[in-house]
């Protein structure tokens, strides 16, 4: 009978702490609400984590301006695509009027076409498959697309001339991986790289001694890496036990290798990587956003932190430009948010940004060499290691990459203007031919 | 007589739950009184309850082991989501409910193929050999897919291990799963699953197959010196059980418009070996109750946030002492007289 009690108490103490839950939850009147889908538990928990937490950063932010306030509702998914329909019928329930979401690319798939029906708007700080944002108007992407990734790193690798020989070690459980290591490979055919090995693993695996002695018997001078940072540091300490050592170079799964608890960093030195955001950046905006994100949660903030608190300001000014309330339905969010993201331009964190009508993001990617356990602009720590001439090569390159963005937008309007000249003076041109040639045929006749 | 009228009521009872339950749902859904939320789980939970039903086939009635449930299910629902995707493609079948059954009946017969080839070698050893391999068939079959590239081009099906590069529109894309489905699965259609899933486990376990089956669960020499077919008829349990967790996949891949092979992994096939094993090992309408209610649970328990699996792990654990106890046992069965009876019966079997 002491079961039963016990059992009893158990219940009530259930009951009450669902009862309080639930009036914590009670929503304030006036606030925009925002839904957050990401993988808070389970095998991908860090990333869903990081992103909560860069964004809760942010809405703090936000709404201390005084402007706009923000409700936020954080809904697990553990990486898998039913519960994250599930999440996201929550949000649903909640009366969000935006998502950001979901973290991961699967996920983000299943609610992404869920959220096309509804007109729902959706903004994804991290899922970076061209499939998230295929056919929908209504999904933006923070991050840069897997085939982009690709690209720019054969693009990088070959205009550097880092390495003759490649080999490539992927996951090809994930289709992060998988689809990175697709466009590199067709990339790097069409720009005359040599990939001379190719090797695969699974999430389970923790032996990459198979993959590594692979590379070195091919006699590979680059390892390329378009995987996450676990995998990669083991890889860096089995090529380390083995005495080979390539150039590695990672793309923006690999940001975060600095920060695994017993890794040796001195490992790492020397590793490439393509990463949108960099820690020790010097702007004022990195500083201040990885300041306050150690105060509160006493960790370094990797990309994916970034990548969310991006997400909550590039909503903000989206919201401001719409000018969105919170009486409006999400179907009316919708359409104003569709129109005011392609007006839009941020600097956040991750870099400046515009969204063009398909949902994909236009960011300049920046390549990080890791030196002395920190990461240093590549194309400095080839000239000179000071991190001072680091500092104001970041400056210089910002100045450099506004300056270009300046440069090209004349330019296009140049080009096209001088095209539209060009058209109307053949026009003309052939009008006048035409006009003479009629005339000639009269002539003749 | 007196004893096949009671199977019969029991059986009756297990359709009218499963007719009612459909009727409140519907009707509840048509009233727009139901959370969108709850909504969404709808078929989920047909899936669900079919998996579990198919697999106490396997656990409970033949008294073997699986521990590969959901290999059968991304089986069907692979399978399922190309012929919907193929049928529409080949001889523009526009009508979705006959595209659904269809996609089912391919669904169930390559599960089921599956299950052929799994239970031909390992069925006629003795010991738990079936789990073992079943086991690392969930294992294979995901990895497989993962490497898997499917794609229609005209009509034409195209099939590729391990590269991308064949023509035509990719319906399923390696590790990225298939993507872009078309979403034709319905409640209507999963409340018809159950019923079919219902019909044919049910007349299965009382038929004379179904008394050859128990009877080989029980005391193999004893059945063997009977002249049963012990091989034949432990298949017969197996396979049945492959094509309903077949035909269960293939509803859930055409609910969702992205599914990937990493969905089917052990996990999943444990969560149905425990909707059976809190349903009652050989409990068909326990299990029913236990699936419905054990999926619906996590979604109600998101008020807890990070602890809501911790929250739905001591629930686990309280259901299962609450219903071994003898305290509870006495209380159910002063309500329900045969209660106490059928559960002890059952439960015996699960040793």
């Amino acid at each position: 009978m002491k079961f039963a009690k016990t059992l009893v108490a158990m219940v009530l103490a259930l009951a009450m702490v669902l009862t309080m839950s639930s009036v914590a939850m009670a929503e304030d009147a006036g606030t925009i609400k925002i839904g957050l889908i990401g993988p808070m538990t389970g095998a991908a928990a860090s990333y869903g984590t990081s992103v909560r937490q860069g964004v809760e950063l942010a809405v703090e932010e936000v709404n201390g301006l005084g402007g706009v306030q923000i409700e936020l509702n954080a809904q697990d998914d553990e990486h898998d695509q039913e519960l994250s329909i599930n999440a996201y019928n929550t949000l649903w329930d909640w009366g969000a009027q935006m998502i950001i979401g979901c973290v991961t690319t699967g996920p983000c798939v299943a609610v992404g076409a869920e959220a096309y029906n509804d007109r729902m708007f959706m903004l994804t700080p991290s899922a970076s498959s061209t499939d998230v944002i295929a056919d929908k108007d209504n999904v933006y992407q923070l991050c840069f697309t897997d085939p982009a990734q690709g690209s720019a790193s054969a693009q990088y690798i070959s205009e550097h001339g880092l390495g003759t020989k490649i080999a490539v070690i992927y996951n090809n459980a994930d289709a992060y991986s998988t689809g990175i290591y697709q466009t590199f490979e067709a990339a790097a055919a069409e720009l005359g790289l040599e990939i001379v090995s190719v090797t695969t693993f699974t999430d389970d695996t923790t032996d990459f001694s198979v993959q590594v002695t692979e590379a070195r018997e091919a006699g590979a001078d680059l390892v390329f890496l378009p995987i996450y940072y676990t995998p990669a540091s083991m890889i860096l300490q089995q090529a380390n036990s083995m005495d080979y050592a390539p150039v590695f170079f990672g793309v923006d799964g690999m940001d975060g290798i600095l920060n695994i608890e017993g890794f040796d960093t001195s490992l790492a030195e020397g590793v490439m990587l393509l990463t949108p955001f960099s820690a020790d950046a010097t702007d004022d905006l990195t500083v201040n956003f990885v300041t306050k994100y150690e105060e509160a949660y006493g960790a370094t903030p990797d990309q994916f932190a970034a990548d969310g608190y991006d997400c909550v300001y590039t909503l903000y000014a989206a919201i401001n430009e719409a000018g969105i309330t919170a009486d409006m339905s999400a179907e009316e969010c919708c359409d104003l948010l569709i129109a005011a993201m392609q007006n839009i331009e941020i600097t956040g964190v991750t870099g400046t940004m515009t969204w063009s009508a398909t949902g994909e993001v236009t960011k300049t990617p920046t390549a990080v060499r890791i030196e002395n356990g920190v990461y240093v602009g590549a194309d400095v720590a080839e000239e000179a290691a000071t991190d001072e001439a680091a500092a104001d090569e970041v400056a210089t390159e910002e100045a450099a990459t506004d300056e270009a963005a300046a440069d090209e937008a004349a330019t296009d309007e140049a080009v096209t203007d001088e095209a539209a000249a060009d058209e109307a003076a053949t026009e003309e041109a052939a009008a006048d031919e035409a006009a003479t040639d009629e005339a000639a045929t009269e002539e003749a006749a | 007589m007196k004893k096949l009228s009671k199977t019969t009521l029991g059986n009756f009872l297990t359709y009218a739950l499963v007719i009612v339950a459909f009727i409140i749902c519907q009707s509840m859904v048509n009233a727009g009184a139901m959370s969108r939320s709850l909504r969404g789980q709808l078929i989920p939970i047909c899936v669900y309850i079919v998996m579990a039903v198919s697999l106490n086939l396997t656990v409970g009635i033949s008294g073997e082991l699986s521990l590969g449930h959901a290999g059968f299910m991304s089986v069907g629902a692979f399978s399922g989501i190309v012929a919907s995707t193929w049928l529409q493609a080949a001889f523009g079948l526009e009508n979705e409910v006959v595209r659904l059954i269809l996609a089912m009946v391919f669904g169930g017969v390559f599960a089921g193929i599956a299950g052929v080839i799994i239970g031909v070698p390992v069925l006629r050893l003795r010991g738990d050999y079936l789990a073992i391999v079943t086991l690392a068939f969930g294992e294979i079959i995901r990895n497989v897919f993962n490497c898997l590239y499917i794609s229609i081009d005209a009509g034409r099906v195209h099939i590729s291990f391990n590269s991308p590069n064949i023509p035509g529109e990719m319906l399923v894309n390696g590790p990225a799963g298939a993507t872009g489905v078309d979403r034709i699965a319905t409640f209507a259609m999963g409340f018809a699953l159950i019923l079919f899933t219902l019909f044919v486990v049910l007349n299965l376990i009382h038929s004379r197959s179904g008394r050859a089956i128990m009877a080989v669960r029980d005391n193999r020499i004893a059945a063997e010196s009977m002249g049963i077919n012990v091989t034949k008829y432990r298949m017969m349990a197996f396979v049945t059980s492959a094509v309903l967790a077949g035909m269960a996949g293939a509803l859930y891949g055409l609910n969702y418009s992205s599914v990937q092979a990493s969905k089917f992994d052990f996990n999943t096939s444990i969560l149905v070996l425990v909707f059976v094993v809190l349903g009652g090992i050989g409990n068909i309408f326990g299990s029913i109750i236990a699936a419905a209610l054990l999926t619906v649970l996590p979604e109600l328990l998101r008020a807890f946030s990070d602890y809501r699996m911790l929250v739905y792990a001591i629930v686990l654990i309280l259901v299962m002492l609450a219903t071994n106890s003898p305290a509870a046992r006495t209380f159910f069965g002063r309500i329900v007289p045969k209660f106490r009876t059928s559960k002890a019966g059952k439960g015996g079997t699960a040793a």
